[in-house]
């Protein structure tokens, strides 16, 4: 049986919530030049927040067609106040500061957000159950579940969302011209902190989508699902270009394909026994990244930034 | 270098642990006061595999308040000093020397893991302080790095109440073979010494006994998204995956297998053998079986009252993989305590060295009626107690289906 289109689409799964996330990465860092390491962990709080929604607030034995959205609008309000909440709190205070500093903030607060949602969070010491949308279908020889097309279709509606609101919206150009030049954007009076905590409120509502995805798919969350799915997203993130919205998208696809077809056939070609499987898919996919930026150091969609003055 | 380093700080901490407050425990040893003597806990207690761990650490905490409530060893009070390995090698080394630096320390129980085991054995060696693993299960702990060869005792202080993955494993593959009627076995592991260990076990033993292991595979523990794994599963035409590791991944794996529309069961070792493995497993994981070390607790007789306490306590974790075999554990220490105290006309020994040198000795000669069985030990240092259990998900809950001794091959 050919089980090639079958792998392409568990890529193309996971390739989306890499995807996801690595917006977030993207965006701050297209902004203010801030690589937020704690994004990860705002992804697992936004899982925690749906999860708070479906077991805490939701009476027993609601619909998942009504479940789903309302986890997504508690998900989102965590995981948007967690993100403008770093910003202010932990990140506003240093900007100007050595570009190490908030790095190192950024780390420290990934690991106080796991740490508090460990220790505080109800049974969060180990995997919680999250509700599933397992109901599975067949098309072609792909099968595929609720979860799954719920996740393409945040993906597709959350990308398009997002590039009109860049495109089109004066909110949006402002980001532009901020990401550009910070200084002259704000001597033609824009808002650059406002600006700013837009962008990390948009970066923590993509993360909460996707956690609600990821929750809705694996079906359990823990407090310790940002760090692996962050790391892959920040790779997607500049594989595909940091600091460009599609290139985030385009990275976590490519990405997520690559592990895949990494894990499924790099085992099969006679001699690479050794070097396949399940656990060599990371090496190949940060092997990639490591090919990838020899030939294009900017990342596939980025440009070369020209030093600012 | 490890070794070293670790030996030297075992040998500091013993030496400049006069000065720490236990002491004034052990000086009113004679005043009828009672001596209080600590039994070390190690087992993860939080993340991974914590379920297990803290069925572990309350396992033995039962059996340290049933012996300070009757007064076991007259004029000794037991208390436990549990520290968290989080499942990391280096962390259980560094929670040995810790235990060993404790003066008033006789014993521990523990690790959980195997690997965790194998960073621990030469720290309770240089102290010459008893250590009973009431869970490790891979061979070479007891029986050397050549065991299937030569076999070897490399520690003299390392005991368990487990039983090993050669028969685990044996044990499995006779069961999917012959009990399941399943010929066809795709075989995965995680890379760790338990379950690479006990996956490689199972594969020899099931091609010998007819058989075929149509692909294999490794996973990263962490790993959550297996798809890809869960195709390649579903295409290879296996009607079994056996897996080699913990609940955390193999949870995962057989819930994104169903997913797929594959209808095959995931058979794993007692690592899976968790009420976690269901929970987060859900529905997928009907169907699923685990061997486990040992027969049922709540079939033994033995254990009813222990069980009873277990949740009268509203202890967290599990009892049922490791509880009663933690407290058997605890048990042997104690009872070689109070050996050495009466061979010693009635007092424990003053000198914590001459103490746990005899308190090893005492446990090498162990021989009671435990909650588990009978508990002694052989010249490696292994469990007599050969019994295993196949258990399987019926109804979202764990049900034994089989239980006996492996046949090696």
């Amino acid at each position: 049986m050919n089980t090639l289109p079958q792998q392409l689409a568990n890529g193309l799964l996971l390739g989306s919530m890499y995807g996801l996330i690595a917006i977030g990465y993207t965006m701050v860092y297209g902004i203010v030049q801030l690589i937020n390491f704690a994004h990860g962990e705002i992804f697992m709080t936004g899982a925690f927040g749906a999860l708070t929604v479906y077991f805490y607030i939701l009476p027993d034995g609601t619909s998942m067609a009504l479940a789903v959205p309302l986890m997504l609008l508690g998900g989102a309000l965590v995981a948007i106040l967690i993100a403008v909440g770093a910003e202010r709190f932990a990140y506003r205070p240093l900007r100007g500061a050595p570009r190490l500093a908030p790095l190192i903030t950024a780390i420290g607060l990934s690991l106080a957000l796991q740490e508090v949602v460990r220790n505080f969070y109800p049974g969060a010491d180990r995997a919680r159950a999250f509700p599933g949308l397992d109901a599975t279908h067949d098309i072609g020889s792909i099968t595929i579940k609720d979860a799954d097309i719920f996740l393409i279709l945040a993906a597709v509606v959350c990308m398009a969302a997002l590039a009109i609101f860049v495109r089109r919206s004066r909110t949006g150009r402002a980001m532009q011209a901020t990401a550009q030049d910070p200084d002259t954007a704000q001597l033609m009076g824009i808002d650059t902190n406002r600006i700013i905590v837009i962008a990390f409120a948009i970066g923590g509502f993509f993360a909460a989508v996707a956690a609600v995805a990821y929750g809705l798919k694996y079906g359990n969350v823990d407090y310790r699902m940002g760090f692996l799915m962050g790391l892959k997203a920040f790779t997607a993130a500049v594989l595909g270009g940091i600091g460009n919205i599609y290139g985030a998208m385009l990275g976590g696809v490519v990405l997520g394909i690559a592990e895949t077809l990494a894990s499924a056939y790099i085992d099969e070609i006679p001699g690479m026994q050794q070097l396949g499987g399940q656990s060599w898919a990371n090496v190949w996919a940060f092997g990639l990244l490591i090919l990838v930026l020899l030939f294009r150091p900017q990342g596939l969609l980025g440009e070369r930034v020209a030093d600012r003055a | 270098m490890v070794i070293l380093t670790s030996v030297l700080t075992t040998g500091a901490l013993t030496l400049t642990a006069c000065g720490s407050r236990d002491d004034s425990g052990d000086k009113g040893g004679d005043s009828g006061g009672g001596t209080t003597l600590t039994i070390g806990v190690d087992a993860p207690l939080s993340g991974e595999n914590s379920t297990t761990g803290l069925g572990i650490q309350y396992g033995a905490q039962i059996a340290v308040d049933d012996a300070n409530k009757n007064n076991w060893v007259p004029g000794v009070k037991f208390k436990l000093k549990a520290l968290d390995d989080k499942a990391q090698p280096a962390t259980g080394q560094s929670n040995a020397t810790s235990i060993v630096g404790d003066k008033t320390a006789v014993g521990a129980v523990g690790p959980l893991n195997s690997g965790v085991a194998q960073t621990m054995q030469q720290v309770f060696a240089s102290a010459n302080m008893v250590q009973i693993s009431p869970a490790n299960t891979n061979p070479e702990l007891t029986q050397g790095k050549n065991w299937q060869t030569d076999k070897k005792r490399p520690y003299k202080t390392y005991f368990r109440t487990a039983t090993t993955d050669e028969l685990q494993g044996s044990f499995a593959a006779g069961y999917a073979y012959n009990g399941l009627k399943k010929k066809k076995a795709f075989v995965v592991d995680d890379k760790q010494t338990y379950g690479a260990g006990l996956a490689k076990i199972f594969a020899e033993q099931y091609k010998k006994m007819g058989g075929k292991v149509v692909a294999t595979d490794h996973v990263n523990t962490g790993d959550k998204d297996f798809g890809s794994l869960a195709t390649k599963i579903k295409n290879s035409g296996a009607d079994l995956v056996y897996y080699g590791g913990q609940y955390d991944e193999s949870a995962l794996i057989t819930k994104q297998l169903k997913d797929t529309g594959a209808k095959i069961p995931l058979f794993g070792g007692d690592g899976m053998f968790a009420s976690t493995y269901i929970e987060a497993a859900g529905k997928s994981s009907e169907g699923d079986l685990a061997t486990a070390i040992g027969v049922p607790a709540d079939t033994l007789p033995a254990a009813k009252q222990f069980i009873q306490t277990y949740k009268d306590k509203g202890y967290k974790g599990d009892y049922g993989a490791y509880g009663a075999y933690a407290y058997d554990a605890t048990t042997a220490i104690i009872k070689a305590v109070k050996a050495a105290a009466d061979a010693n006309g009635g007092k424990v020994p003053t000198d914590i060295n001459d103490l746990r040198s005899k308190v090893v000795d005492g446990v090498q000669k162990s021989d009671f009626e435990g909650l588990t069985g009978k508990i002694s030990f052989d010249e490696y240092g292994d469990t007599t107690n050969k019994q295993l259990t196949v258990y399987q998900v019926e109804k979202g809950a764990w049900k034994d289906v089989e239980t006996g001794t492996a046949d090696l091959k």
